[in-house]
């Protein structure tokens, strides 16, 4: 398995050697070089995801999709940036305008900040503390404070009711979320990102297959938790348009628009990077225990497993999006409090249960 | 080392959002009239304030939200300790996860699950 590890050495020792820079230029060029890597990856994966959600969303409803921008449409996502930025920026007059300009920082730093604990790569983990997955959980869940901001500070009654809704929503589903995460972390025994993916290499070694049973729930109970956490899908009540105009973000025009636009596919992203991470090996490649296979499987790069793993959950989530109609917000109160929280309760006990007594898939 | 890169990731964020509030301030145009501060509430002259009490069943399941979000929050730095100690994990969490799960009930019960 390739090591991006060589890589980052490489580029330090390039620095700090061969230009025989000291510390602080080259803590500082690294840091502005980390910078743009994500700002370029956001940037791209935003620019795919929403081709995506047009395409998909397109064929499940026997439509073509955007054709006309550029060969099949592809040049229909940088239209799109190209007209938000031409947009004037205006706020309502009797809006509280800190809170109005604050709501995007905080959901964009929401969205970048979790992006950023993504396992690209063997040794390509731009974060990697030893309490990750909780510090994700904890970063994910500012988020709510952004739209929930957003809305308030709008001054608009469609606004003021979508943030509550949005926030009700958002932080009851973080509830089962975190206890899906908990037995993973039970399974792996650390909270690190680059340790979980690590404890996930090897033949049958993915959580899924490693904790079989409760780990299969616990991915499905993850990947509904956390369409709600991303405002999408049959969750989307807090921007029903047919109910609240846009929502929280009514009152946003242009590219303050495009900042809960783009956080919500980055959002999207980031859950099924999650769990791809947590359940399905992250960039782990497919071993099976066959030596041939095992070595063919390897060769792949990481990268490509990583990127090919999460877009199919992220696939699996634009289905459920495009074919369950809208719930109630009573529905979806009930859906977390009354079944999925006792689930995922019972998935917790299941899976200490299974590691405290070895009853996991050693291979 | 971290703490600077997660720095490097809260300035990269706050970054995108002014860079883009910048450029659109710079290129978009500027009109004024009065139509234009007002809030859309579907053509219909805006009436009163938005800040208005709201449903109470929205603070309910807040206040729940807070209370076993901070019991899950215990949860996890067990988690990491229970492949090293076995079955013991089990009794040491048994009586936490019975509070937990009675909590649950209770609120259940009491119909604080309920929306009305």
């Amino acid at each position: 398995m390739f090591d991006f590890r060589i890589v980052t050495t490489w580029f330090d020792e390039l620095l700090r050697v061969t230009c025989g820079l000291g510390n602080f230029w080259t803590v500082l060029i690294e840091c502005v070089v980390v910078g743009l890597a994500i700002l370029l990856a956001y940037a791209l994966l935003a620019i795919v995801l929403i081709f995506m959600e047009r395409k998909v969303c397109a064929y499940f409803q026997c439509r073509i999709g955007p054709v006309r921008v550029g060969w099949w449409g592809t040049l229909q996502v940088f239209a799109d940036v190209l007209k938000m930025l031409i947009k004037e920026i205006f706020a309502v007059d009797k809006a509280d305008k800190l809170l109005y300009y604050l709501a995007p920082f905080l959901v964009i730093i929401a969205s970048v900040g979790t992006f950023s604990f993504l396992p690209w790569n063997k040794g390509a983990n731009i974060l990697d503390f030893n309490v990750g997955i909780f510090l994700v959980t904890a970063i994910s869940s500012i988020g709510v404070v952004g739209i929930f901001l957003a809305g308030w500070g709008s001054n608009n009654k469609y606004s003021v009711l979508s943030a509550m809704r949005g926030a009700v929503q958002m932080i009851s589903y973080e509830l089962s979320l975190g206890i899906c995460l908990i037995s993973a972390v039970i399974l792996t025994g650390t909270m690190q990102v680059s340790g979980i993916v690590e404890a996930q290499t090897g033949p049958l070694r993915w959580l899924i297959v490693q904790g079989h049973v409760p780990a299969t729930l616990a991915f499905l109970v993850f990947c509904v938790a956390g369409n709600a956490e991303a405002n999408r899908g049959p969750f989307d009540l807090a921007e029903a348009e047919s109910e609240l105009t846009a929502g929280y973000h009514t009152e946003y025009s242009g590219m303050g628009f495009g900042f809960y636009y783009l956080a919500e596919y980055l959002n999207l992203f980031v859950v099924s990077g999650i769990a791809t991470t947590v359940f399905l090996g992250g960039w782990a490649p497919l071993n099976i225990g066959l030596d041939g296979f095992d070595a063919i499987m390897n060769y792949i790069p990481g990268l490509v497993w990583f990127l090919g793993k999460t877009f199919v959950v992220v696939f699996l989530l634009m289905w459920i999006k495009w074919t369950f109609p809208r719930l109630r917000i009573d529905q979806i109160l009930k859906l977390e409090w009354k079944y999925l929280m006792p689930l995922s309760l019972v998935i917790l006990v299941l899976m200490t249960v299974c590691v405290a007594f070895g009853w996991t898939i050693h291979y | 080392m971290y703490f600077t890169l997660f720095v490097t990731v809260l300035m990269t964020a706050a970054f995108l959002v002014v860079a883009a509030y910048a450029i659109a301030k710079l290129i978009g145009p500027r009109s004024y009239n009065p139509a234009k501060g007002e809030p859309y509430e579907c053509g219909i002259p805006t009436y009163g304030t938005s800040w208005l009490p709201m449903h109470v069943g929205y603070y309910l399941f807040a206040i729940l939200f807070l209370m076993f979000d901070v019991e899950t929050v215990f949860l996890y730095p067990w988690a990491v300790v229970v492949k090293k100690i076995g079955p013991l994990a089990l009794a040491t969490i048994g009586f936490f996860m019975l509070v937990l799960v009675f909590g649950l009930a209770y609120a259940w019960r009491k119909g604080a699950l309920e929306w009305k």
